[in-house]
C-alpha cells in the first residue's frame, strides 16, 4: 500500500480509466487529444496554458506532464515560469476581487 | 561540464559491455518488455535490411568538444582516428556501393588530418548526397579550419550540424560555454557561401536532440520554432531540422543514471514505442563503418561494440550482397529509434 496519496506511476496508467467506463473514458481522451492539436492557437501556446492551469488546479500529475511537454517543445524555463505567474496572478486576483464583496458587506453593516 | 571523455576518466560506463549489462537487467528483467519481445509482438523481429542507401563512415572519435550527451564519448582526448589504408578501403567500397548517400561523421571528422584528401577522393565518385556532420565550432576552433565553409562549397558537401537550442543558455549547457556564439558565427559564414539559403542547392541541415531526460517534440513544429528564432535573432537560414532522440548509451546513459532519470526515461521510450517507426529505422538502410574499418548496423551499435551479424565484418572483406542478408543486432537502446515519430541520423522516420 502506497504511503502517499499521489503516486507518480499513476500518470502512466491514466489511460486505464477507460477500463471502468469505456465510452466516457474514450470520449474524454478523444476530446483531450483534439484540444491540444494545432489550431487557432499553436500546440506550444496550448502547452503553456496547460502548464499554468496545472498549477492553478494544483495537479502534480499535470505539472509533471506539462513541464516535460514544454521541454520537448523547446519552451524555456523563463517562459514556463511566466506562464505559472500568469496562472497565479489570476488565482490571487480571483481571491482579492472577493475583497470588494467583503468591503461592501462591511460598509453596509457598519455605521 | 565534463572536459574529459568517460574513457579518459576511467568511468565504468566507458566499457560497452557494462552498458549492455545495464540495458539488459533491472527493469528489463521483470517490468518492461525487451526490445526483441516488443518487436516480436507485431511480428517485425528480427529486423532485416531493406537495401543499402547510406554508408556512414566514422573518421575518428577525436573532437574539439566534450558534449554532455555524446553517444560517441568523443573529445580532444580520444585518439582513435581512421588511417589512410582504411580510407582507401572505404573509397574502393564507395566506387561500387549501391548506396546513394555518403555520411561522414566522428568526433569532428574535420580533425582527421586526412579529412580533406578523403573528401576530395570520395567526391570524384559522384555520390548523390555527400554529408559531412560538422559540429560548427570546429570552423572557429583554429585558423586551419577557418576555410572549411569554402572547402565544403568547393566539393558541394551537404553540411549537417548539431544545434541543441536557439538560446545561448541551453546550447552552452549541453555543449560547453561559448559554443552557441561560435555556432552562430559559423552558421552565418555558411549562409554567406549560400549554404542553407532558401533557393540554394548547398544543403545545410541542423540536428536537434533534447538537452535532458525527455523525448523530443514533433519535427515539424520544432523546425518552425528554430527557423523563426534563428532568423529573427541572427538572420540565419537553414533547410531542415532533424530531430533525434537521445539513446540511452555512453554519456547520456551516465547522465540518466546519475540524475536518477534512467528508469523513467526507459518507461517513456517503451510507452512511446511505435511499430510504424520500426519499418524505417536507419539500421535497415545503413552500414556504419568505424575508424578501424569494422562494420556495424548503426553508429550506436558501433559505440556498443556490436559488430554486424554477418560473415563480412570488416571493410577489407566488404560484400554488399552478403551484408544485405543479415539480421540486425538489437538491444534495449533501440527503443530510442522507435519512440514516437522514430529517430535516425536523418531525423524522424515516420
Amino acid at each position: 500500500m502506497s504511503k502517499t496519496y499521489y503516486d507518480p506511476a499513476d500518470l502512466r496508467n491514466f489511460g486505464k480509466i477507460t477500463d471502468w467506463s469505456e465510452e466516457l473514458g474514450e470520449k474524454f481522451f478523444d476530446y483531450y487529444g483534439k484540444v491540444f492539436e494545432e489550431g487557432a492557437l499553436t500546440a506550444r501556446e496550448k502547452s503553456l496554458i496547460a502548464l499554468a492551469v496545472s498549477h492553478v488546479v494544483k495537479c502534480p500529475y499535470c505539472i509533471d506532464a506539462y513541464t516535460q511537454d514544454g521541454l520537448k517543445r523547446g519552451i524555456t524555463k523563463e517562459e514556463m515560469m511566466e506562464a505559472v505567474h500568469a496562472g497565479a496572478a489570476i488565482e490571487s486576483g480571483a481571491t482579492l476581487v472577493h475583497g470588494v464583496q467583503m468591503m461592501k458587506k462591511y460598509d453596509k453593516l457598519s455605521h | 561540464m565534463a572536459t574529459k571523455s568517460l574513457k579518459k576518466q576511467k568511468n565504468k560506463l566507458a566499457d560497452a559491455n557494462r552498458q549492455l549489462e545495464i540495458l539488459s537487467s533491472g527493469i528489463f528483467e521483470d517490468e518492461l518488455p525487451t526490445f526483441k519481445d516488443k518487436v516480436s509482438q507485431t511480428h517485425q523481429f528480427p529486423l532485416r535490411p531493406k537495401g543499402l542507401e547510406i554508408l556512414q563512415i566514422n573518421l575518428g572519435y577525436m573532437c574539439n568538444q566534450v558534449c554532455e550527451h555524446c553517444h560517441v564519448d568523443a573529445g580532444p582526448d580520444r585518439k582513435e582516428i581512421m588511417t589512410k589504408e582504411t580510407m582507401q578501403q572505404c573509397l574502393e567500397v564507395i566506387q561500387t556501393t549501391g548506396a546513394h548517400t555518403l555520411d561522414l561523421t566522428g568526433g569532428a571528422p574535420e580533425m582527421n588530418p586526412l579529412f580533406r584528401w578523403f573528401v576530395e577522393e570520395a567526391s570524384k565518385v559522384g555520390i548523390k548526397d555527400f554529408i559531412v556532420r560538422s559540429n560548427l565550432t570546429i570552423i572557429r576552433a583554429n585558423k586551419k579550419y577557418h576555410d572549411l565553409p569554402d572547402f565544403f562549397k568547393q566539393y558541394n558537401v551537404h553540411v549537417v550540424s548539431s544545434m541543441p537550442h536557439w538560446t545561448r543558455r541551453k546550447t552552452d549547457k549541453q555543449r560547453g560555454v561559448g559554443v552557441f556564439d561560435k555556432s552562430i558565427k559559423a552558421l552565418q559564414e555558411l549562409n554567406e557561401r549560400g549554404f542553407g539559403m532558401p533557393s540554394s542547392d548547398l544543403r545545410l541541415d541542423l540536428v536537434y536532440n533534447p538537452s535532458g531526460a525527455f523525448l523530443p517534440s514533433d519535427q515539424a513544429s520544432m523546425e518552425r520554432d528554430f527557423k523563426k528564432a534563428l532568423l529573427e535573432d541572427f538572420n540565419i537560414h537553414f533547410h531542415s531540422l532533424f530531430v533525434i532522440t537521445n539513446l540511452p548509451i555512453s554519456r547520456f546513459l551516465d547522465y540518466l543514471i546519475a540524475s536518477d532519470n534512467y528508469e523513467d526515461y526507459m518507461y517513456n521510450l517503451v510507452d512511446a514505442y511505435n511499430p510504424a517507426a520500426v519499418e524505417n529505422v536507419m539500421c535497415r538502410n545503413t552500414i556504419s563503418i568505424s575508424w578501424d574499418g569494422w562494420l556495424y548496423d548503426c553508429d550506436f551499435n558501433q559505440m556498443l561494440g556490436l559488430k554486424v551479424a554477418s560473415k563480412v565484418k570488416h571493410i577489407s572483406d566488404y560484400n554488399e550482397e552478403v551484408l544485405n542478408d543479415r539480421n540486425i543486432i538489437t538491444s534495449q537502446h533501440c527503443y530510442g529509434c522507435t519512440a514516437g515519430a522514430g529517430s535516425s541520423c536523418q531525423g524522424s522516420v515516420t
